[in-house]
């Protein structure tokens, strides 16, 4: 015998334990109907939890990225004040945000398609559903003792491998949501933990700096060179700012003593 | 034939393709007792295909057990393996 037809041999004993708890048929009906609207409500609440997890991901890459976004210009800074070493700091731990996340952008996608999977699942089995209650009432209604027997136990065996294979997708994507909540945790500490704060803070980890260091030397060098080619040509339009900006205060300190000189 | 693709739902297949299919199955199991994944991968992928191109979808109000229920596209080897080993894998 092949896998596939032990595999639906595994399906078919649970539906028969289900049916053997049962003395009249009718019973067994509404017993399955009850089994189906719960794991309906199940499902729905699986479709429900992954979402959840879903918009905590797309949260935590908004902020990783306004995180990102802030070093980058750091190190702009840095790198304008001739602080070189600063300015690579910043785009080393840059460099570690980005790869967190790209990561995050995986689980993300992994999470979508689990939500798609049991959003179908939801409606394959809302439909199925609504044909059982149909025919259970059907099968109540034209109720004989001899037929009834068979029609039960064909449509509940019939649907019993559908609550089977609709319990399998949740638990799979409960399991799935539960792996990456527990990754989505330890992002959280990080943000909370104050690792991604401004770089010119103290408490660095040096160790964790020079890993990442090592391991993104290269997009550092690049980034730096970059930054490097754009800040050449505007050096003396900052040097002027910086100058103007020097002026205008001493203007303000003589008008504001000439003023102190005239009320005098 | 009834088939059930898990995740998808149950497709109505011709008898006819039975040996085909059951070629499909016996490189599954080998695949499974071998441990290779990427038989495993190929001859699922294949078996997959094979219902999809050959079955038409059940309608919702036919309720009937099916004669092959075969894991999603996405199964591992070891998950196929979990659910063919461990009732428990399957909630009642």
């Amino acid at each position: 015998m092949g896998v596939f037809s032990r595999m639906s041999l595994i399906f078919r004993s649970k539906a028969n334990k289900a049916m053997d708890k049962m003395e009249d048929p009718r019973e067994t009906l509404d017993y399955s109907y009850q089994k189906q609207l719960e794991l309906l409500q199940k499902v729905r609440r699986g479709v429900a939890d992954v979402a959840t997890s879903r918009k905590r991901i797309e949260l935590q890459i908004a902020r990783l990225k306004q995180e990102s976004d802030k070093l980058h210009s750091q190190a702009q800074k840095a790198l304008a004040m001739s602080r070189e070493d600063l300015a690579r700091e910043a785009l080393t731990r840059r460099s570690g945000l980005e790869q967190q996340i790209s990561d995050l952008a995986t689980q993300h996608a992994s999470l979508q398609a689990e939500e798609e999977k049991l959003t179908l699942a939801a409606q394959r089995l809302q439909a199925k559903v609504e044909a059982f209650r149909t025919r259970k009432e059907t099968i109540k209604a034209t109720y004989t003792a001899a037929q009834a027997q068979t029609q039960v136990t064909e449509a509940v065996t019939g649907i019993s491998e559908e609550l089977g294979d609709v319990g399998l997708a949740v638990q799979r994507a409960e399991d799935r949501t539960a792996e990456l909540q527990a990754r989505a945790g330890a992002v959280d500490e990080l943000l909370a933990s104050g690792a991604l704060e401004d770089v010119t803070g103290t408490g660095k980890d040096d160790i964790t700096a020079e890993l990442e260091r090592m391991a993104s030397t290269n997009d550092v060098e690049l980034e730096l060179e970059r930054m490097k080619a754009q800040l050449t040509p505007g050096t003396s339009a900052t040097a002027a700012a910086i100058e103007g900006g020097d002026a205008a205060g001493t203007d303000a300190g003589e008008a504001s003593a000439s003023g102190e000189g005239t009320q005098q | 034939m009834i088939i059930r693709i898990l995740g998808e739902g149950q497709y109505q297949i011709d008898a006819e393709k039975l040996a085909d299919l059951n070629d499909l199955d016996r490189a599954v199991e080998h695949a499974i007792s071998v441990g290779d994944v990427e038989e495993f991968r190929a001859a699922l992928t294949r078996l997959l295909t094979e219902v999809h191109d050959y079955g038409t979808p059940v309608a919702d109000d036919v309720f009937t057990e099916s004669d092959l229920v075969l894991p999603p596209a996405d199964a591992t080897l070891e998950d196929v393996k979990a659910m063919l080993s461990d009732e428990g894998l399957l909630p009642g």
